[in-house]
């Protein structure tokens, strides 16, 4: 059963990247590429990481995209008026792009036969991962905070309109 | 307690590196930058997927803790991000990565 679901999605995620890279328009890319990030979402519920399926769920699919989505709108980007690439830059972007692949499933793919065994299922609940959040990582979750808001502030100035010039 | 899932480990590396090279090619083929900046987002999804599932393997929550903070870094990157396009949008009325070349020699 858990495999029909893992190949399932990996088929979902991997087509749907696709379609990420090769659709026209921008607006069908960001939607495909949210089916993707479900796809995503499922594989966390499998190997028990409940919480970062959630959070990523609300945190890509909710924000992220709708962040996309609106650029998207707002620029007036949502016809397809992309200037083409060259063919033989396409065909370089695609061979190199497998060529990656090639290697890296050349290197990796033999690394870890054993199946997956989970331990202990209850890592990914929430109890778990806040502890080791606010114990072992307090520094760091301090520290993103201020990237948080430097980001913010960021964001708010660099699309700031000039008007006192 | 304990649970058993039969799927082999490296079936989630193989997934895994088919999402980032996907990413890399999306990055190569596109000149839209909305179109890159979303490559990337699945570049680091494959990364987060790989680091999930090892850290399930593992018995260990810290690479779940890991992809926590590679999410809250993601999305203050998207934003500074998007509003940098949306700056070059307004100078340039474009967002062809094609058009922006005056850095190079």
């Amino acid at each position: 059963m858990t495999h029909y679901v893992f190949y399932f999605l990996s088929f979902l995620a991997i087509l749907s990247g696709l379609m990420v890279v090769f659709s026209k328009n921008p607006i069908h890319s960001v939607l495909y590429l949210v089916i993707t990030f479900f796809a995503i979402a499922g594989h966390y519920i499998l190997l028990n990481a409940q919480f970062l399926a959630v959070v990523h769920i609300v945190v890509y699919a909710g924000a992220i995209m709708v962040l996309f989505l609106y650029v998207l709108m707002l620029l007036n980007l949502n016809v397809s008026a992309e200037p083409v690439k060259k063919t033989w830059v396409k065909v370089a972007g695609v061979i190199s792009g497998g060529m990656l692949l090639l290697t890296l499933v050349a290197t990796f793919g033999k690394a870890e036969t054993q199946p997956l065994i989970q331990k202990d299922a209850t890592i990914g609940v929430t109890a778990n991962l806040g502890k080791i959040l606010f114990n072992e990582f307090a520094l760091p979750f301090e520290i993103s905070s201020v990237l948080l808001l430097g980001a913010m502030v960021g964001a708010i100035m660099l699309s700031k309109k000039e008007v006192n010039k | 307690m304990e649970t058993l899932q039969a799927i082999p480990l490296n079936h989630y590396i193989l997934l895994s590196a088919a999402l980032f090279s996907i990413g890399v090619m999306g990055v190569l083929l596109r000149r839209n930058a909305i179109i890159i900046f979303m490559c990337i987002e699945l570049m680091l999804n494959a990364v987060n997927l790989l680091m999930v599932a090892f850290s399930a393997h593992h018995g260990d929550g810290k690479g779940q803790v890991f992809v926590f903070f590679i999410m809250a870094v993601a999305a203050a990157e998207v934003a500074v991000g998007l509003s940098i396009l949306i700056m070059i949008h307004r100078n340039t009325n474009t967002t062809d990565i094609g058009f922006l070349n005056k850095l190079k020699f």
